[in-house]
């Protein structure tokens, strides 16, 4: 077991983890943080997406070393004390998650597009997405949640 | 434990008409739920990360689970020396077969396996022992340390060759003496008189049609949590679609008293049939913690989950089917080989399914199916959403579409001439009640602007249709019994929230939304004053589980039935205070209100609490049953019924590189009619949803396994979500839902199913304008590059330069 020291969500943490594990090992069994989900383990379906200084990352395939130092948002961490994300928001409206297993995932990588392309075309949000799997919607219901985010975000 | 929602929505829980949601559905007002765009129960708890999955759940002490897997693909257990793995420190229990010796099987007549396999193995992957250690690290050290000498046995991964061979040893113990034990079930059934059919044909169209096997690959993989109490109480948590049926084999493989066993299932992250059986990890986490007294997790890896499958059977499909000159059909004739892998699982069901599911929605004077399921050294086959057949489907809707050539007849119009009606039989006899089909032809027709591009695309873009049918629910359960399919309990606080007590399986397709909707609609109550507590089996009532497109009809019916129960006691309450009559009381808007009176009225807490004072502590439960005189008077014809069935249209556009045979489907409409939809933008996902993943079968999906030349015969090929590839957001086509409603007369306000109907057509609709497209036909799945490529060099020695037919661009006659 090694400490490691992380600021995740605004909170400055820090636990106990083997040495070899991920930034997504240690959110979920080492903080409780389980809102990230592990769904491949191998950087393949993008369950685990969170956000490391902006950008939207595989939290499953990065040594959770390299996130020491850094600011890493998770999906506990997109809502306000009063309310939700729009873009979250939006996912429960437009029926874009089903099962939810992805949609943690999902959210990190849409709120990356939006922070950096507040105003993206339908296009734009597909190539943002294309590391996420989700299995349940057909990815339709995900891009008018994300459409209609970005317009509430903009008004 | 609390049931598994966390949040409930903002506001009253009605979502704002707009961005493309379709407020469809007949005359809804915005007092109305049912019909309407309405937030999910737990819609906001899985967008917040809050909702808890198996995985994220965390027990004091608990240990963790790893399972010991077959390197060989049919071998024989010679011994199994645990010694080394148990002395390892951090481990606290290991269990092998012999530990949990009663064998089980979803399917009552074909228990044909063990938590872990007793004396054989029969896939590469199959579960021989498990360990219960302090983490996942000495875990998976402690399974080297287990010494397993196997015997191997002559392996089976043709399932013709399965089928063929004299002899023994079999991959099962024959049923009976002079049997293969290499078949899990033969069925042969016959409707009318196919021959004459054939006699009477004008064109007759024989084809052989292969459907490559494809999994579910959920994203969640399964996990389970058993925690064994000493009082004899052992709970299991599990990522699963049956807790009911999963409550039933834990009893009895584990030897505990029924009563003793809980099922608890949380969230569960997506499923598809995948998890609609009991699982290894079920028992085993059970079993170690019934021997080392602590909770003991098992999470599978994504490789697990590929060999757990229980996916899409390879079919090999052979149909002859004939039609007169002006189209209508006369007979149609299968053989039908399944590709079962090493257990029945459903398979039984399967192979029925395999024939029973094609009578509709055509008219099939006569009909004759007969199909085989081999066993085959492979993980084992099972249900896949549209289960048993999605692959008939491809193969007949490609057939009608060569007819539909052979006569010069437009696909859709030929479709329309053999529409089998509604309020009929199909000539396996099974009951028909509402149907939308011809709704769906017209709205897809109209949708994708058929009539001018059917034959007019320029080459290398095309269109084709396909239709289809699917049950909502199975008429008979699992197991026969009389009780009813789907039960729940509703509970009234005197803060006026309701308390849904459901039994079903939320897998993401919304049921714990729908019973919210349905007591919202019935009793007035806002959304945000309803609880669903679900998905455990000490405190709510069964429900058979999230399989074939069951729980809207069922349970819906079910809590219709409760929710107007408790309707009839507010309203009888309300109504003696006001001395009115009983049906002048209307319950809308969280208020009691008198009906041509508007000055009168009352919130509905008052009203809930003036009829407790009357009735007492006010609850109420609703059950459903299916009705028993729908299905055919003949053995097997229970397998197919169902209360009401879906109809499905789809028209796929597709444009095809013939330089290097990839396809691309640029968009897919999808028409279906379910009945009603209860809530417009949840049955729009699931359309869109299975007509992804339709696509995805069509063009990307192979679940396949190694030969020897390729290594090791049997070893998945590619057992990760990178190699076995799924579409991503940029693979996937845009997706139009045209909702279709025929208001079935014994659904949920007219609801049917729209969950798995959709998946389909779009393979044969892609076929089919694979073929408007370059004039080749794709007879067997995936239509990946090198398999179209070869199609057109095959077709016209690579110098494919024009349709078979009409010359491009040219008019078609109709």
């Amino acid at each position: 077991m090694e400490v490691v020291r992380l600021r995740v969500n605004g909170d400055e943490r820090s636990c106990g983890v083997p040495a070899h594990y991920t930034l997504l090992e240690t959110l979920r069994y080492g903080l409780g943080l389980t809102g990230s989900k592990q769904g491949c383990d191998k950087g393949d379906c993008g369950a685990c997406t969170v956000i490391v200084d902006g950008r939207a990352i595989l939290s499953c395939i990065t040594p959770v070393w390299e996130a020491e130092g850094r600011e890493v948002r998770t999906v506990e961490g997109l809502a306000s004390a009063v309310e939700a994300h729009p873009v979250q928001d939006e996912f429960d409206l437009n029926g874009a998650a089903q099962c939810g297993f992805c949609t943690p995932g999902i959210l990190c990588s849409s709120v990356a597009l939006l922070d950096r392309n507040p105003t993206p075309t339908r296009e734009e949000i597909r190539a943002a997405l294309a590391g996420n799997l989700c299995r349940c919607t057909g990815y339709e219901k995900i891009y008018d949640a994300v459409e209609a985010a970005a317009a509430r975000l903009g008004t | 434990m609390t049931g598994r929602n966390e949040g409930f929505g903002a506001g009253n829980g009605a979502a704002p008409a707009a961005n493309g949601r379709r407020d469809v559905t007949s005359g809804a007002s915005p007092l109305n739920t049912i019909g309407r765009p309405m937030r999910k129960v737990d819609g906001l708890a899985k967008a917040t990360g809050r909702a808890r999955y198996t995985d994220d759940i965390a027990l004091p002490g608990m240990l963790h689970g790893k399972i010991l897997r077959s390197p060989h693909p049919h071998a024989r257990i010679v011994s199994i020396d645990t010694s080394r793995a148990e002395a390892l420190e951090g481990v606290h229990g290991v269990v092998t077969g012999r530990d949990m010796p009663t064998p089980y099987g979803i399917i009552p007549w074909t228990p044909d396996e063990h938590p872990l396999c007793v004396d054989k193995v029969r896939y590469i992957g199959d579960g021989v022992a498990a360990v219960a250690a302090v983490d996942e690290d000495t875990a998976i050290a402690a399974l080297d340390l287990i010494d397993v000498a196997y015997e191997e046995l002559p392996e089976y991964f043709d399932p013709h060759e399965a089928i063929a061979a004299p002899s023994g040893p079999y991959i099962h113990e024959p049923r009976k003496p002079g049997w293969s034990g290499n078949v899990t079930k033969v069925v042969k059934l016959e409707f009318g008189d196919v021959d004459a059919g054939f006699d009477e044909a004008d064109v007759i169209a024989e084809h052989d049609y292969f459907f490559e096997g494809t999994t579910h690959t959920p994203i969640e993989p399964h996990c389970a949590i058993g925690l064994a109490e000493g009082d004899g109480k052992v709970t299991v948590w599990s990522a699963t679609q049956v807790p009911h049926y999963l409550h039933r084999e834990l009893a009895r493989v584990l030897e505990v008293d029924p009563a003793k066993v809980r099922v608890i299932q949380p969230p569960v992250g997506g499923a598809f049939g995948g998890k609609s059986e009991p699982f290894d990890l079920e028992f085993c986490v059970a079993k170690l913690s019934m021997l080392t007294g602590r909770p003991v997790k098992i999470l599978y890896t994504r490789e697990e989950v590929f060999y757990a499958h229980r996916g899409r059977h390879p079919f090999h499909m052979r149909y002859r089917t004939g039609a007169t000159s002006d189209g209508m059909l006369t007979s149609v004739d299968a053989r039908i080989v399944l590709d079962g892998g090493a257990y029945a699982s459903f398979g039984l069901v399967t192979t029925y399914y395999s024939g029973q599911l094609l009578t509709a929605p055509y008219q099939m004077p006569a009909y004759r199916f007969h199909s085989t399921r081999a066993y085959t050294n492979k993980p084992a086959c099972g249900p896949k959403r549209g289960h048993g057949s999605v692959q008939p489907r491809f193969a007949f809707e490609v057939q009608l579409d060569r007819i539909a050539e052979l006569l010069e007849i437009d696909p859709i119009e030929l479709r329309r001439r053999n529409f089998i009606g509604a309020n009929t039989r199909t000539v396996n006899e099974l009951r028909v009640t509402s149907n939308g089909f011809l709704e769906c032809l017209a709205e897809v027709e109209r949708a994708s602007d058929w009539k001018r591009k059917h034959r007019r695309l320029p080459f290398g873009r095309g269109v084709g249709v396909a239709g289809s049918t699917y049950i909502s629910g199975t008429n008979y359960p699992i197991y026969p019994n009389e009780m009813p399919q789907s039960g729940i309990q509703l509970q009234v606080d005197r803060s006026g929230r309701v308390a849904i007590f459901s039994g079903a399986s939320e897998i993401g397709q919304g049921v714990d939304s729908m019973v919210a909707y349905v007591v919202a609609e019935e009793l007035g109550v806002p959304l945000d004053h309803i609880r669903v507590l679900a998905g455990d089996t000490d405190f709510t009532p069964v429900d058979l589980g999230a399989y074939s497109s069951r729980v809207t009809f069922m349970l819906g019916n079910a809590c219709l039935q409760a929710a107007r129960k408790l309707k009839a006691m507010v309203q009888g309450a309300v109504a003696e205070e006001w001395e009115a009559k009983p049906r002048e009381v209307l319950l809308a808007g969280g208020m009691a209100l008198r009906a041509g009176d508007t000055g009168t009225g009352m919130p509905l807490r008052e009203a809930f609490n003036l009829a407790e004072a009357k009735f007492g502590t006010l609850g109420a439960t609703g059950s459903y049953n299916t009705p028993k005189d729908v299905h055919g008077s003949y053995r097997g014809g229970t397998i197919g019924a169902s209360p009401a069935y879906s109809f499905t249209a789809h028209v796929a556009e597709v444009e095809v590189d013939t330089e290097t045979g990839f396809v691309t489907v640029d968009k897919i409409w999808i028409a279906h009619d379910c009945g009603r939809a209860l809530n417009p933008v949840l049955v729009a996902g699931q359309m869109e949803g299975s007509a992804y993943m339709g696509f995805a079968e069509a063009l990307m999906e192979e679940h396949i396994f190694k030969s020897a030349d390729e290594g090791r015969a049997g070893l998945h090929n590619a057992p990760s979500l990178l190699d076995y590839r799924i579409p991503t957001s940029l693979d996937t086509p845009a997706l139009e839902s045209l909702i279709v409603e025929s208001i079935d007369p014994e659904g949920p306000y007219g609801a049917k199913e729209a969950g798995e109907g959709p998946l389909h057509p779009s393979i044969p609709a892609i076929a089919n304008a694979i073929y408007d497209a370059v004039g080749v036909r794709m007879d067997s799945l995936p239509f990946s590059p090198p398999r179209v490529w070869r199609a057109l060099q095959a077709a016209d020695g690579g110098k494919v330069s024009g349709r078979i037919g009409e010359a491009v661009g040219a008019g078609h006659a109709v």
